[in-house]
């Protein structure tokens, strides 16, 4: 008995030594509630990374992966405890700018740098030096989708539907309709700007009002695929054929799945497709991952994959494990992605392209890609 | 507004309302007589949907088929539920059931989540329900029609359940005084296992019509509907079958076209909404049927 103590103190002992050595990397993600799907795709792209590089400064890394339930205030705790509990010396962040926001809030608080793979809205970066996102921002991306309307389907009118819950679709839909009346020289060129409320499954009151403009194209910023889909059912329903337009939370499987016929010819911005040609490393990621998946990459599993590679990248370059030099090092970073180049402006916001997708015959297609300015 | 598009309003407004109707009679119906308010009725009303989309996707039943066995089986639920969870608590304040009915929604929504999977899933819409009516400009979902008809048949059957039959009679009783109705020699157990029965199948049944509506289910489907059900219900007088018809139908009305009437001002329609129903329970704080609710029809 006593050498049995004796040995499990002792291997006690060596794990603790060990776990000493560890670099603590935390990741908090939505892996249950509405944004479960989204979640559990970055965390793919995560745990894929994880294997290529499971260690950095020749330590081991330790991954701890946490839950937010796609809640605002679950987002913020479970960053909290990767902070307190996990001792975490960076943290690879969430699906959702509305959950980003109040998790960048507290890492950045606590001086952790915080590294966000697709979260679009300008709050999540703003005035918070130790946050940074490896994708495009929504003025950027409002404005390519006005710019697709207006001079590539010839649009001069548009209705806005967006989700007044969801700070995501709150800002896309403002930076859309401000490029959109820009581009058109038009200040009532958006016919009709209607606001639903997260949690809505019937749209067709926004829908109705939107067939009173009668506008040319629809650009619908939802904050949940499904909602998307659901507005192309009820649109279609009610005798609406104008061409449906949606920012990047379009891009899930679910669209085609709960839409059916009703999203055939939708066209949506988003940051990654495998037939657009965006660095060296896009091919045999993508190859990599249908081995392993059996299934095309999305967005998701491609920026969350990146956003680790990014800050292990400064880690090394940093050469340290504290967080003010990882930020330094973090700041000069230029790393070729998966999802392309990545480097970081002033707002510690990625310049990237943008990928417009439609789908055809019940398949998502690549449709082209717009120049990161 | 154009006379076609303020009936497509109306119209959008009226199905949406029977929508939110049909929900909240199982809720009247369960609080009518046991004098609980079931917040774990919105996750009954999920699970029904994973029922049915289980046995048809999964099982390959017929479409009917499965939608008898999804209401079944959440009736069987939610006599389950009674058992586990509320019978235990029968004996100490009204507070326990409720607080116990807040912990049995948690629960069957991680349950879903565990065991479903937190994704949202494509329930499947037969072809005769995916029609739409095409009246003039006006467009109505053949869905609508069905859930309209539904409704009030529901109501109506309901009505004679509790009026004319025994076990009504025997729920009627029990909704005045539990002691009373036991030394009249009614069967407490049995009847309240009916009454949870009852309400879970109404549950089953609105779940189907709302899922073919809205054809994505996924854990939390049954908070919106559900809350918005507790709402009709309150505002239609609480224990009131036809007030909660009418309460889930005002609802529904004001929800579509407060955002019709004020597209710029739609971001405030929850405010709205809210605003409106206060005045409503400030004037009549029985609800719109609360005197009836000892009578419930």
């Amino acid at each position: 008995m006593r050498k049995l103590l004796s040995f499990l103190l002792l291997l006690v002992g060596i794990i603790s030594a060990f776990a000493a050595n560890e670099i603590v990397i935390g990741v908090a993600q939505p892996l249950t509630g509405s944004y479960a799907m989204a979640g559990q795709l970055g965390m793919r792209g995560i745990d894929m990374a994880y294997e290529e590089v499971p260690t950095v400064l020749g330590r081991p890394i330790k991954l701890v992966k946490l839950d937010n339930k796609s809640d605002k205030i679950e987002s913020a705790n479970a960053v909290t405890r990767l902070i307190e509990q996990y001792k975490v010396v960076g943290i690879v962040g969430t699906y959702s700018s509305a959950l980003g926001i109040p998790a960048t809030e507290i890492a950045n608080k606590e001086k952790v740098v915080y590294v966000s793979p697709s979260n679009t809205n300008p709050l999540v970066t703003k005035d918070k030096p130790y946050v940074f996102r490896i994708c495009f921002i929504d003025p950027f991306q409002g404005t390519v989708m006005a710019k697709f309307a207006v001079q590539s389907m010839k649009a001069k009118t548009a209705a806005v539907i967006y989700d007044v819950s969801n700070d995501y679709s709150v800002g896309l839909a403002y930076y859309f309709r401000d490029a959109f009346v820009k581009l058109t020289g038009n200040p009532k060129s958006v016919v009709t700007y209607i606001a639903y409320q997260g949690g809505d499954q019937d749209f067709t009151a926004q829908l109705t009002a939107v067939k009173r403009g009668n506008p040319d194209v629809i650009f619908a910023p939802v904050g949940i695929v499904g909602d998307g889909a659901l507005i192309a059912k009820q649109a279609r329903e009610l005798g609406l054929k104008q061409p449906i337009l949606g920012g990047d939370t379009w891009d899930l499987p679910q669209l085609i799945e709960i839409g059916g016929s009703a999203v055939e010819g939708v066209y949506y911005s988003t940051m990654f497709d495998v037939k657009a040609d965006l660095s060296d490393k896009t091919k045999p990621f993508v190859e990599k991952y249908r081995a392993k998946y059996n299934e095309d990459p999305g967005y998701l599993p491609a920026l969350a994959y990146d956003a680790y590679m990014v800050l292990i990248d400064a880690i090394k370059r940093a050469n340290s494990d504290k967080p003010d030099d990882i930020r330094k090092a973090l700041l000069t970073t230029d790393y070729i992605g998966v999802s392309g180049r990545i480097r970081f402006d002033q707002n510690r916001d990625a310049i990237k392209d943008v990928v417009i997708k439609t789908i055809r015959n019940g398949k998502f297609e690549f449709v082209t890609v717009i120049k990161g300015e | 507004m154009g006379w076609s598009l303020f009936m497509q309003h109306l119209v959008n407004a009226i199905s949406l309302g029977f929508v939110f109707g049909l929900v909240a009679v199982g809720y009247a119906l369960v609080y009518g007589v046991v004098k609980l308010v079931n917040f774990a009725h919105g996750d009954v009303f999920m699970m029904a949907a994973y029922f049915m989309f289980y046995a048809s996707v999964l099982f390959g039943f017929p479409w009917l088929a499965a939608v008898i066995f999804g209401v079944v089986m959440t009736a069987l639920l939610g006599v389950g539920i009674e058992k586990v969870a509320y019978r235990p608590l029968r004996k100490y304040p009204r507070i326990n059931s409720l607080v116990s009915s807040i912990g049995m929604s948690f629960l069957l929504q991680n349950f879903a989540v565990v065991v479903f999977g937190g994704i949202q899933r494509s329930f499947p819409v037969p072809e005769m329900m995916r029609k739409t009516i095409i009246l003039g400009e006006v467009r109505i979902q053949a869905v609508s029609i069905y859930t309209i008809v539904f409704s009030i048949l529901m109501v109506l059957l309901l009505t004679f359940i509790l009026q004319k039959t025994k076990i009504g009679l025997a729920m009627r009783i029990l909704s005045t005084d539990f002691d009373t109705a036991r030394l009249m020699g009614i069967n407490v157990d049995n009847t309240i296992s009916f009454t949870f029965a009852l309400g879970s199948a109404l549950a089953a049944v609105s779940a189907v019509f709302y899922a073919l509506r809205y054809p994505q289910i996924f854990p939390f489907m049954g908070q919106y509907p559900g809350s918005r059900a507790f709402i009709a219900a309150v505002v239609g007088g609480i224990g009131s079958i036809k007030g909660a018809l009418i309460g889930g139908f005002l609802l529904g009305m004001l929800t579509v076209l407060l955002p019709a009437a004020f597209p710029e001002y739609s971001g405030y329609r929850e405010a709205l909404i809210f605003a409106l129903l206060v005045i409503v329970l400030v004037f009549k704080p029985n609800g719109l049927f609360g005197q009836e609710a000892g009578e419930k029809a």
